[in-house]
């Protein structure tokens, strides 16, 4: 009944796939946080000309679904005679677009970005009034307090939200496989057309993407330990005298 | 030496003015409480002496130093060296009603916090003057602890241990025990007659009459705005001039 051939000789496949869909994931992460952090910083200013562009950027990539976005990088730009130009001439920002990994890359780490500023913007809300006026009480600059009071605390109370943003994100690079990546769901979807197995094919990728969503959730649930310790319930604290 | 002169202070919130020309000097070593009912202004007249409101009017004088102020296109009076005013804020240290540690350190990460991010001090100096204060207060036990894992009255401990790491000219005390239960003022209140005693000078903005009259050597009285009466906490207790203080104390000593 099962085809049990399908996991003993398609599993480098599997393998491969699981590199692209990681390399994708950790990547579009890391990108993303790196532009939702002055972002998120931006969305929480007091003046309009600061917040609305990142207002209107986050609004943009979290209303329009994410494999439209791709399709639209993907196919769309080479429509354009200038960007094929630009293509011919060797222009380096040009030529990510041209690459399907390129484009995977750009469109999940915008689409991430905008999700973590809004985490870490309603998180930077939240900070305690008090707080921020201590900080400023004993003299320390805008950017001492943002960099030592403001975002440490955000960022902690961020983690939870952020960590389905991470899971997310990695079932999201699911949709990379529509633009000729063979990432772990490319890897099953060869594996059905081989086999004609499609159960076993997208059961076993579905497990391991399982794992790694276990895996990740463990490793937040560490780190939420460590970093959030002072939202937890005290522990047997030492004996008053 | 004078620490601090406020010279006519005003500060209005729209139509309702609530500081109409304050004016309080603390010469080292003076212990001035501001006493008032709600809504006098005592408050809001300590948080404009480091800045957390901005005044409409007056000066402010710290350690010598004045407080360079211009007037803004829209006729507010503005700080016009923000450098300057963070400079001068480290030598005003505040203790606040709500403590408002940071809620993500722990005591000691508290305490070492701004002696080494604003005064630029070396870390294991700032340790050991933190530990110094931590004893003083007697909370170094918990230098490891969260704020919220500890009691108000230890946190408010914790809050003038922070604010004694700057060693700073002058003690800003915004009401320090108004949000602490009753069973947990005293042990504040011991810790800043200590202070008191070594000769630190302090501005307190309290309800405890007892502070004021005990271990302040100046007390101000602050009504509708104006400092109603001020001296010597004996003579101003024992005969009282107006008949606003009167009431105020009538319903305050019990």
């Amino acid at each position: 009944m099962i085809e049990w051939g399908l996991f003993t000789e398609s599993w480098p496949q599997y393998a491969a796939g699981l590199w692209m869909t990681a390399k994708l994931t950790v990547l579009a992460l890391v990108v993303g946080m790196c532009i939702a952090i002055p972002l998120a910083v931006a969305r929480v200013s007091a003046s309009p000309w600061v917040s609305g562009p990142v207002w209107a950027y986050s609004y943009f990539f979290r209303g329009t679904p994410m494999l439209v976005r791709l399709l639209l990088v993907y196919y769309g730009l080479g429509q354009f005679e200038w960007v094929r130009a630009q293509w011919e001439a060797g222009n380096p920002f040009w030529l990510i677009f041209r690459d399907p990994y390129g484009c995977a890359l750009v469109t999940f780490a915008l689409n991430t970005g905008a999700y973590t500023t809004e985490i870490i913007a309603g998180a930077l809300r939240s900070v305690p009034h008090g707080e921020v006026e201590a900080a400023r009480a004993c003299g320390m600059t805008r950017f001492t307090m943002l960099r030592r009071i403001l975002l440490p605390g955000a960022l902690r109370r961020a983690m939870p939200a952020y960590s389905n943003e991470v899971i997310f994100m990695l079932h999201g690079t699911a949709i990379a496989s529509t633009v000729t990546l063979v990432d772990l769901t490319g890897a099953a979807r060869n594996a059905y057309s081989t086999f004609f197995a499609p159960f076993e094919a997208f059961i076993f990728a579905g497990l391991i993407y399982l794992c790694i969503t276990f895996a990740l959730v463990g490793l937040f649930r560490l780190a939420e330990r460590r970093w959030l310790a002072h939202l937890q319930p005290r522990k047997p604290a030492p004996r008053t005298a | 030496m004078t620490q601090l002169i406020v010279e006519d202070l005003h500060k209005r919130y729209g139509d309702h003015e609530v500081l109409k020309g304050v004016s309080l000097s603390a010469e080292a070593g003076d212990v001035i409480s501001i006493i008032g009912s709600s809504g006098s202004g005592k408050s809001t007249f300590l948080r404009c002496i480091n800045f957390l409101e901005q005044p409409d009017a007056g000066r402010i004088t710290v350690s010598g130093e004045e407080i360079r102020l211009v007037r803004g296109k829209d006729g507010h009076l503005k700080v016009a060296d923000a450098k300057q005013l963070q400079r001068l804020r480290t030598r005003l240290a505040m203790v606040f009603q709500h403590f408002n540690l940071w809620a993500h350190m722990t005591v000691l990460e508290n305490v070492i916090e701004a002696p080494i991010h604003v005064l630029g001090l070396p870390r294991k100096e700032a340790l050991e003057r933190a530990m110094a204060y931590l004893d003083k207060v007697g909370i170094s036990r918990f230098k490891d602890s969260y704020p919220a894992h500890m009691s108000g009255g230890q946190q408010q401990r914790v809050a003038i241990a922070r604010a004694l790491a700057m060693e700073p000219a002058v003690l800003l005390f915004d009401e320090p025990t108004s949000a602490l239960d009753p069973e947990l003022v005293g042990e504040v209140l011991k810790v800043m007659r200590g202070l008191a005693e070594e000769g630190r000078t302090m501005v307190v903005v309290t309800h405890e009459m007892g502070f004021a009259r005990e271990v302040s050597n100046k007390v101000m009285f602050l009504h509708q705005g104006l400092a109603e009466e001020s001296g010597v906490p004996a003579e101003v207790f024992a005969n009282p001039k107006s008949e606003r203080l009167r009431q105020f104390l009538s319903g305050n000593l019990k």
